[in-house]
């Protein structure tokens, strides 16, 4: 994986330096709120309902066993022990004091971690695919053309005042795991004759106007990359709207002008651009692969599994993902435990998790965007060990894309944003489908739970999609169906009238059981649904 | 518009050449009249409409009525990629926390509705060792150091 060099150093190095003159520049009165504000979200740092909440940014996800056990550390000397890992890959501390929050900056910095642009309308950090490096699919690792967006990115002096946040997101396969055309900008590497390139998706998010981005590019050369996404930048920092927050993210703007004409103005700044100098020394993109290559893996490794304990069976085949070296899987570990926070992980469990990747995993961990850990190499003929380990803490939960595996924004527990309370919804579902049983049945069935309207918890890319209102002064949650994040992305449609609390949850097994009613083989619930439609689940749900 | 006398209290310059002694006009009046050397542009208007006037421009202020609408950065940068050399002053609600990106993005004036400390200025400008990436100031960025 990527290490930093001493620029990189000495810049997250002077950042930290920064922000501890500006929090003390605020705790002595002489910056008030409103101008600290987005100094400190530049730097994660969030003023929720009861704390400071911190965001780290875990570029593309990925992390090694000594910067997991520094997120411990951190959990235990300035927050209550735990941390949440978010549908951006990143952690977030909720309970944080602003007299801390420098040397908690400090701490990350030594282990090459930081806090740069993970709020503030700015460039945040880059997604990718969690699978990153493994997956058997992929044309190549997307990692390093999202570590050379990161640098370039990060403290861009035209693009720290933009319009609105701005998310992207690099894969390079035709297997969508990163909810890459949600993003601001979708990037795909891609081949043609022969040659590597990126296909720009531009526009697409969530929020309260989802939208599925369209391609403007199919093919920018790889000695462009940086130029052409500098170039998509410039036309929204310019033309995006300012005079309402709600409709100032980038697909506003390329929803309203249409994907063509925003192409154009793109494709016109592009072109001035070019004698800019503003593209990276090729080279710089080959040091960086370097970093990416193959770990040492034994090309002998054994496919065979014992798979005669069959909790452990259950759990190969529930979590554990094809890898691209014969021998090997990706195994993930489930941070959604029957009635637990999805995302949650106290600092004992990241602790072990660590130590469970260097020993099995060539000392890799990676952030799904889904709130779970995956260890992404790992030995079939160790993954009983694994298993075994795992399983003894409490982190054996075998049931990845299941009704179970939930996405849950924190929601009103934590956030000052949220209508209603997101976890208690998701805690008392994964208790209602594993105790009737039917997770297994059920099988592949994404289920995401947003708070409020923003749309953190993917509530709009869920197969099923839970949204918390608020009616009247009562929490209420609407039921969508039909959405996906992946290669056939679709938005879910709302089915109706919501629900208060107990009534979601029971609309969700409505739901669930109409698809165990109608399916055919093979049918997942996304492909039911998109087969038969709404009215059958909606005459279920009101009839 | 501003009284310049009160003006250069506040007015903090890079440039050795005299300021210009009169005030700035509208982008619209500007392209309108040809004896205006100064123009003020606000973040709505489109800096690219200076470009074929650049050689009769001294001082071109950009507006920032909020610090928090980044328009102004675009509008410098686009100016000196099209070989703007004259002043280019960023005005408004310009706060010190802003003054290092303003710099890269081709500011070497400020006239801030709030005098800033000159000695903050000069701690913010000398934080950064380096740059990531290339813009419109002459700072060489970490890559191409990395590949001399």
């Amino acid at each position: 994986m990527y290490l930093y060099d001493h620029y990189d150093q000495a810049m997250v190095d002077a950042r930290v330096e920064e922000f501890r003159d500006q929090a003390r520049r605020r705790l002595e009165g002489k910056l008030t709120e409103d101008q600290f504000k987005p100094l400190r979200l530049m730097n994660g740092l969030y003023l929720q309902l009861h704390a400071y909440m911190l965001r780290v940014a875990i570029p593309y996800g990925t992390l090694n066993s000594r910067q997991m056990h520094a997120l411990a550390d951190i959990a235990d000397k300035y927050d209550r022990g735990y941390g949440h890992f978010t549908t951006r890959q990143n952690i977030q501390y909720n309970w944080i004091r602003l007299q801390d929050a420098a040397d908690i900056l400090a701490d990350l910095a030594k282990v090459e971690m930081h806090a740069i642009q993970t709020s503030g309308n700015c460039i945040r950090n880059i997604s990718s695919d969690h699978f990153a490096g493994a997956a058997a699919d992929e044309l190549v690792d997307p990692r390093p053309y999202a570590e050379l967006l990161r640098q370039w990115s990060s403290f861009h002096p035209e693009f720290s005042y933009l319009p609105r946040k701005f998310k992207i997101a690099v894969i390079a396969s035709d297997t969508d795991r990163a909810a890459m055309r949600l993003h601001d900008i979708g990037i795909q590497i891609v081949e043609q004759d022969g040659e590597l390139g990126a296909a720009f998706y531009v526009g697409g998010g969530m929020g309260r106007t989802p939208m599925i981005a369209p391609c403007i590019k199919e093919f920018v050369p790889l000695d462009r990359l940086v130029t052409y996404a500098e170039a998509c930048l410039r036309v929204y920092n310019r033309e995006g709207r300012r005079d309402n927050k709600y409709k100032a993210r980038i697909k506003i703007l390329v929803h309203e002008m249409g994907a063509e004409e925003y192409a154009k103005a793109v494709d016109a700044e592009f072109e001035h651009m070019l004698d800019e100098g503003i593209e990276p020394p090729f080279a710089e993109l080959e040091r960086i692969r370097t970093f990416f290559e193959d770990p040492a893996f034994d090309q002998s490794a054994s496919e065979d599994i014992d798979r005669s304990d069959p909790d452990f069976a259950l759990w190969v085949d529930r979590n554990t993902v094809a890898h691209k070296v014969p021998g090997y899987a990706s195994a993930v570990i489930s941070l959604k435990p029957v009635g637990g926070i999805p995302g949650d992980a106290t600092s004992e469990r990241m602790r072990l998790m660590a130590d469970l990747a260097e020993e099995y995993s060539f000392d890799e961990l990676r952030v799904m965007h889904t709130q779970n850990i995956v260890l992404p190499h790992v030995r079939k003929a160790d993954l009983h060990a694994l298993w075994t380990a795992l399983e003894a803490a409490g982190l054996g939960s075998p049931n990845l894309d299941t009704v179970e595996d939930i996405i849950a924004c924190p929601g009103l527990d934590y956030c000052s944003l949220a209508n209603a309370r997101s976890i208690p919804v998701a805690q008392k579902i994964s208790e209602r489908f594993s105790a009737s049983g039917k997770t297994e049945a059920l099988g592949q069935l994404k289920l995401k739970i947003s708070g409020c309207i923003n749309a953190c918890g993917h509530h709009h890319a869920g197969h099923i999609g839970i949204l918390g209102v608020d009616r009247k002064g009562v929490e209420n949650y609407q039921l969508l169906l039909g959405g996906s994040e992946a290669e056939d992305v679709s938005l879910a449609k709302i089915t109706g009238p919501g629900f208060d609390e107990a009534g979601i949850v029971d609309a969700v097994e409505t739901a669930a059981d109409v698809y165990l009613r109608e399916r055919e083989d093979g049918e997942r619930f996304l492909d039911t649904y998109r087969r038969i439609g709404m009215t059958p689940f909606k005459e279920a749900l009101y009839g | 518009m501003a009284d310049l006398s009160s003006e250069n209290d506040r007015l903090i310059r890079y440039r050795k050449d005299d300021p210009v002694d009169h005030a700035a006009v509208t982008v619209d009046s500007f392209l309108d009249q040809s004896s205006a050397s100064a123009v003020r542009v606000e973040p709505g208007d489109d800096a690219r409409e200076l470009i074929p006037h650049l050689e009769r421009l001294a001082l071109v202020e950009v507006n920032f009525p909020s610090f928090g609408d980044g328009r102004g950065y675009s509008s410098a940068r686009l100016l000196r990629e099209a070989g703007y050399e004259g002043e280019l002053r960023a005005v408004g609600d310009v706060l010190v926390d802003q003054v290092a990106y303003m710099r890269r993005c081709g500011f070497d004036a400020f006239d801030p509705d709030a005098p800033l400390d000159q000695s903050d200025v000069e701690a913010a400008l000398s934080r950064w060792p380096e740059v990531y990436q290339s813009a419109a100031d002459a700072s060489t960025p970490i890559w191409n150091k990395r590949h001399g």
